[in-house]
């Protein structure tokens, strides 16, 4: 199975945020609920962006939000935090961001599995946009392929 | 040939670059070894790459490089990535 399962505490839809670090709060507070994470691991996901500015903005809408993997990672997670009002990261092209995808990994290496299906799935342009309309989290894991 | 795929962790977003260089490659019919690495370690990894693919947010930090930088807007645009490879690696 090479994506983690995506259980119904780590989906979070239409949530209200205004800045780009509550987005990635609520992201990291999803990977702790089902149990992927520590606390430790939020704050690390925001210290990549202060640090290097807001290129987890991979694409058009979507940010990417993950840290290293290390102590703070609990288990392989995968979060989906979609916003009721996108929110500005200060990316050149491809903001406003409606949906953030969060991932934690549990040691390099093996992820990659998990990255290359995530490129597969994001690879259709519609899915970010179907992801930020998604009205359950069972709808989100048809979108994405994955289980509960 | 090597292309090396820079981002702020060296797993996200150059994990992602990585995947799609490599389909990239594949539909171009050209042969590179692809490796994804953390901006910090930029100098080790990339010192014998021909190509970077990485953010604008890294062009500043991975500075002087024999190899050509390439910035992807889009990580998940697949014909952006095969435009960019074609163009570095490609014969023209």
């Amino acid at each position: 199975m090479p994506l983690p399962p995506l259980p119904d505490t780590a989906v979070v839809l239409g949530a209200v945020v205004s800045t780009w670090r509550e987005a990635l709060e609520r992201t990291g507070e999803a990977l702790v609920a089902s149990g992927a994470a520590t606390e430790a691991y939020t704050q690390a996901m925001i210290d990549l962006v202060d640090e290097h500015g807001p290129y987890i903005v991979i694409s058009p809408g979507l940010a990417f939000a993950h840290a290293r993997p290390g102590p703070t990672v609990r288990r392989d997670g995968l979060a989906v935090v979609t916003l009721r009002e996108p929110v500005v990261f200060g990316h050149p092209h491809n903001d406003p961001v409606s949906v953030v995808l969060g991932l934690a990994v549990a040691e390099v290496g093996a992820h990659l599995e998990s990255i290359g299906e995530i490129a597969n799935t994001f690879n259709d342009p519609t899915v970010t946009g179907r992801l930020a309309a998604a009205s359950t989290p069972d709808e989100v894991r048809a979108i994405l392929g994955v289980p509960a | 040939m090597k292309i090396v795929t820079i981002c702020g962790a060296g797993i996200g977003s150059s994990g992602i670059l990585k995947v799609n260089a490599e389909k990239a490659l594949e539909s171009l019919g050209l042969s590179a070894a692809v490796v994804a690495a953390d901006v910090a370690s930029v100098r080790a990894a990339a010192d014998d790459a021909n190509v970077i693919l990485t953010s604008a947010e890294f062009v500043e930090a991975i500075g002087d490089t024999y190899a050509e930088v390439i910035v992807i807007r889009n990580h998940f645009d697949q014909g952006e990535i095969t435009a960019a490879v074609d163009r570095a690696l490609g014969e023209h």
